[in-house]
Parts: structure tokens; sequence; C-alpha cells
């Protein structure tokens, strides 16, 4: 009965010596990252300093909105946007479904088919639409047409990501039970990781279609089509009453977008 | 020949007819937006063509120029202080927008807020932010800032909403005024949560920081589309790659930094 081991035990402490040098590592980390990034970083003050006064004057030529443009140029682009947005996620899901399967342990134990598929999900995902876009508008031209191409190809990575977690939690009792009387692969997983999946299908295809909207208004300023270009031209053109009406109607559409996707999760997922 | 034991599989799953209503309207839609993408075989093989072209021009990807490393360490800046700008101004919103603590009026203007930073893209914001305070990782870092607050404080406030309020209670119980309520009820709550929240919202913005040079912002973004506009492929390869390294490296970072603070 060693009396100071005893209170060593008394006194508690919620960490181990490794876990508080983890933190301490984290937080020392952190701070030496953000010291070095405000030392180094290249701001010229005068420009920081002019920066109200610049927005001041921006928003006064931002009013009063000019409405007239609404019906003739920005109403076609904004439903080109919601062509370009529905054809992506259709796109992105039928490309991203098959690399998520290979990608999930359980379901494709092969662990080199495994990295392969994580590179493609964490290579598509790093490469940001616009880039892809780029892409596309050197292959295909301007137009709506790359512009779904961008963004089905920059959200494989998303939805294969999503796929793959999903059926990694996929019950395993019923896929030995298929296994057991003798499931081919394919059968293995139309029947047995499919029907378990079906609701991150469902919530995966909403929400990637809520950002795929979001992300289809940056298309046009390279010109993948779009509302994008509708406010690229107005910014071109110095026309600051257009570029107003563009974004307020982007916030609109994307806040009617938000509720109506959560209003469906609502009631049927 | 169904005999009374037997049931048919489908009767037990048939979709109901306004299921199968939705069905064929999206479809139809699906099948009417595709139509006004204007595609045709021609183009596809046009388009084919360009890209093997395009991508034989990728190969060897070059990493000898010297302006990849100040691109990518100024998107790694742009990333850094945008992030714990956004989370400072983030926190005390998510705060009022918790529907739990404070009056409703409150919270419905801190929620505008946070749906107004959420629904413009940043590159947008970055587009406003270049007409506003000019070329740089300036106007990225105000861009990236105003996506944060939106992600961060949406998150932050929901997780407020869902803790437990008997904690709360007991705390304002012993006469705690509002910041230590804030300080012992609800930091423990949602402090998990919270780094999870901004060790991805890091995550996104260094993703996003890579992208805002395309429209002047700072970053690598904007030596990649120079590169891109003079058609030096194999330049742009080598450039795609060392971002996808970066990206790589932040996942890994950010993996690890969760699981040190479970």
């Amino acid at each position: 009965m060693n009396t100071s081991a005893a209170a060593e035990l008394d006194r508690w402490i919620r960490f181990t010596p490794a876990q508080r040098l983890a933190r301490f590592a984290v937080f020392f980390g952190l701070v030496a990252v953000v010291a070095w990034a405000l030392k180094t970083i290249e701001i010229i003050p005068e420009f920081l300093y002019d920066a109200p006064e610049q927005v001041v004057d921006m928003g006064r030529r931002m009013w009063p909105v000019d409405w007239a443009h609404f019906w003739p140029v920005v109403w076609p682009a904004l439903v080109e946007t919601m062509h370009i947005a529905a054809m992506a996620t259709i796109l992105g899901l039928i490309m991203g479904i098959p690399v998520g399967f290979l990608a999930a342990k359980n379901a494709t134990p092969v662990w080199w088919l495994n990295a392969i598929a994580r590179f493609i999900l964490v290579a598509t995902r790093s490469i940001s639409t616009l880039i892809w876009a780029l892409f596309f508008v050197a292959m295909f031209g301007p137009g709506p047409l790359s512009g779904a191409l961008a963004i089905a190809f920059h959200s494989i990575g998303f939805i294969g990501k999503m796929f793959s977690e999903g059926v990694e939690e996929a019950n395993r009792g019923s896929i030995e039970a298929l296994q057991a009387v003798g499931a081919s692969r394919m059968q293995l997983i139309l029947m047995g990781y499919w029907p378990m999946v079906l609701p991150t299908f469902w919530s995966v295809a909403l929400f990637r279609w809520d950002i795929n909207v979001r992300e289809s208004v940056v298309l046009g300023l390279v010109g993948a089509g779009g509302i994008g270009m509708a406010l690229n031209a107005a910014i071109d053109l110095i026309q600051w009453d257009r570029v107003s009406l563009v974004l307020f109607t982007i916030f609109v559409v994307v806040i009617l977008i938000e509720t109506i996707v959560t209003q469906i999760r609502k009631r049927v997922i | 020949m169904t005999n009374a034991g037997q049931v048919s599989r489908g009767d037990f799953f048939a979709p109901s007819i306004a299921k199968r209503f939705a069905y064929v309207g999206v479809l139809a839609y699906l099948a009417y937006a595709a139509a006004t993408l204007g595609l045709s075989l021609e183009r596809i093989q046009q388009g084919v063509g360009h890209g093997v072209r395009f991508l034989a021009g990728f190969f060897p990807p070059n990493f000898t120029q010297s302006d990849i490393l100040p691109g990518l360490l100024e998107s790694l800046q742009i990333a850094f202080l945008s992030s714990l700008i956004g989370t400072a101004i983030a926190i005390p919103i998510a705060v009022l927008a918790a529907r739990n603590l404070m009056p409703p009026w409150v919270s419905w203007i801190a929620r505008l807020v946070i749906i107004f930073c959420r629904s413009f893209h940043p590159v947008i914001v970055a587009i406003i932010a270049v007409k506003a305070v000019g070329f740089g990782a300036l106007a990225g870092i105000i861009a990236l800032t105003f996506a944060s607050v939106g992600f961060v404080g949406k998150l932050l406030s929901e997780a407020i909403e869902e803790i437990s309020l008997k904690q709360i209670e007991a705390i304002r119980a012993t006469g705690a005024s509002f910041m230590n309520v804030i300080a012992y009820g609800v930091v423990p709550q949602v402090m998990n949560r919270f780094i999870g929240f901004v060790a991805y919202e890091t995550d996104s913005n260094l993703r996003n920081s890579t992208m805002v040079g395309v429209v002047g912002a700072g970053g690598i973004g904007g030596t990649l589309f120079s590169a891109f506009q003079r058609f030096d492929y194999d330049f742009v390869a080598g450039i795609i790659v060392c971002i996808i390294g970066l990206v790589m490296v932040g996942e890994v970072l950010q993996i690890y930094v969760k699981r040190v603070f479970r």
C-alpha cells in the first residue's frame, strides 16, 4: 500500500499523456499555421481600407434592380441551369454508384480495386467544377452539355463516397444468407446490398441535386451555360442593376430548392 | 394457378399510384432536359477526339515551372485564414440562431444571415469581392469567409438546437449568467461536433481556395487558369496533380484531427 500511488489514483486525469500530447500538437500546429499565413500573405493595405467605400459604391449602382431584364434573358438562363443540374445529378449517380460499390470493402473484397476506386473518388472531388468545366468546354465547345458533364464528374466523388459508406454499413446477415444459397456477386449487389442502400440512394440523389443547382450557377463564368452566363455578361458590361437581378434570382431559387428538398426528406425518407 | 397459400411478391411491393406518377413525371422531365442539351453522335465523336488529344497533351505532367509552389501556398493561406475568420464570425451567429436559446425574432434574423451566406456559391461571392477589393488573396479570403459563416453557422446552430435542455436548466438554477450557461451548458455538449464541422470546413475551403483563383481571387486557380488559356496542358496536368495531392493531405489531416478530439 504505497500512499503516494494511492494519491496519484485519487487525482482524476481526463486524458492520457499521449492524448494530451496529440492535442497540444494540433493546437500548436494550428497556431503556427495561422501565424505563418498572417505573416506571409500578400494583402495590399490600401485595397483593404478602400473596401467599404467600394462596396457602398457597388451597392448604389445595383439599385434600382432592372426587373425588365428578367423574362427575356434571366428566365431562359435559369431554366437551362435547372436542366444542367438535373442531368448532372443523373449522370453523376450513374457514374458514382458503381465506383461507390467498388470502393466498399465488403461489396468488393479486392484491395487493389478498393484503392483504385478510392483514388477516383478523391481525384474527381478535388478537381473543382470550374476546372472540369474548362476541360469539357475545350472538348465539346461552350454550352450546357459541357456544364452538365462538368458537374456530373465533380459529383462522382461525393456520390461514390456516400454510397460506399452506406454499403459498408449494410447488414451482414442478409448478405450471408444470400451467399449461403449460392448467389453470384452481381446477385449479391442487386438483391442484397441495393435494397439496403436504397434510402441512401434517395437521400444522396436529393442532396446532390440541391448542391448541383448551386454549383451550376458558376458554370457560365467559363462559358458552360446556365444563369452564370447572364451574370458574367452583366458584370462584363458593368450593368450592376442586372447583376443584382441575377443575384436575387439565384437567392430565391436556392432557397426554394432547399425548402423543397427538406419537405421531401421529411415526408418520404 | 395461384392457390390460397401463395401470394405474389408484387402485391406487397407494388408502388402506389402517386409514386408511379411521380416516377413517370421525373422520367419525362429528364428526357426533355436531355433533349435541350443538344447532344448528337457527331458532337460526341468530335468531343472524344478532342479529349484524347487533350489527355495526350497532359503527359508527361510538368512540375518544373516555379509558380506552382507560391500558388499552392497562397491557396493554403486563403483556406486557413478564411476558416479561422469564418468560424469566429459563425460562432456568435450560430448561438443567436439557435431557437432553444433565443427569442424567435433574434433567431430569425440570425437565420436569415446564415441562409444569405449559404445561398451564394463561393465563386460568385469571389467575383463580387474582386470587384470590391481588387485582385488578390484578400478577395479569396472574403469569399471563403462568407461561405464558412454559412456552413459552420448552419451546422452549429442545428447542433445547439439538439442539445439536452436539462443541463442548461441545472446550470441556470445555480444562478449562472448567460455567458456561463453557454460556457458550461452548451459548449461541452456541442464541442465534439463543432470540431468535426470546422475540420470539414477547412477541408472544403482548401478545395475551394484552389478554385477562386479562376476569377482572380488569389491562389493556385489563377495559375491554372492562365496555363489553360495559353494551352500549356502539361503544366495544367502538373498543377492538377499538386491540387489532388494537397486535398488528399488535407483529408488525412482532417481525419487525424477528428480522431485526436474524439
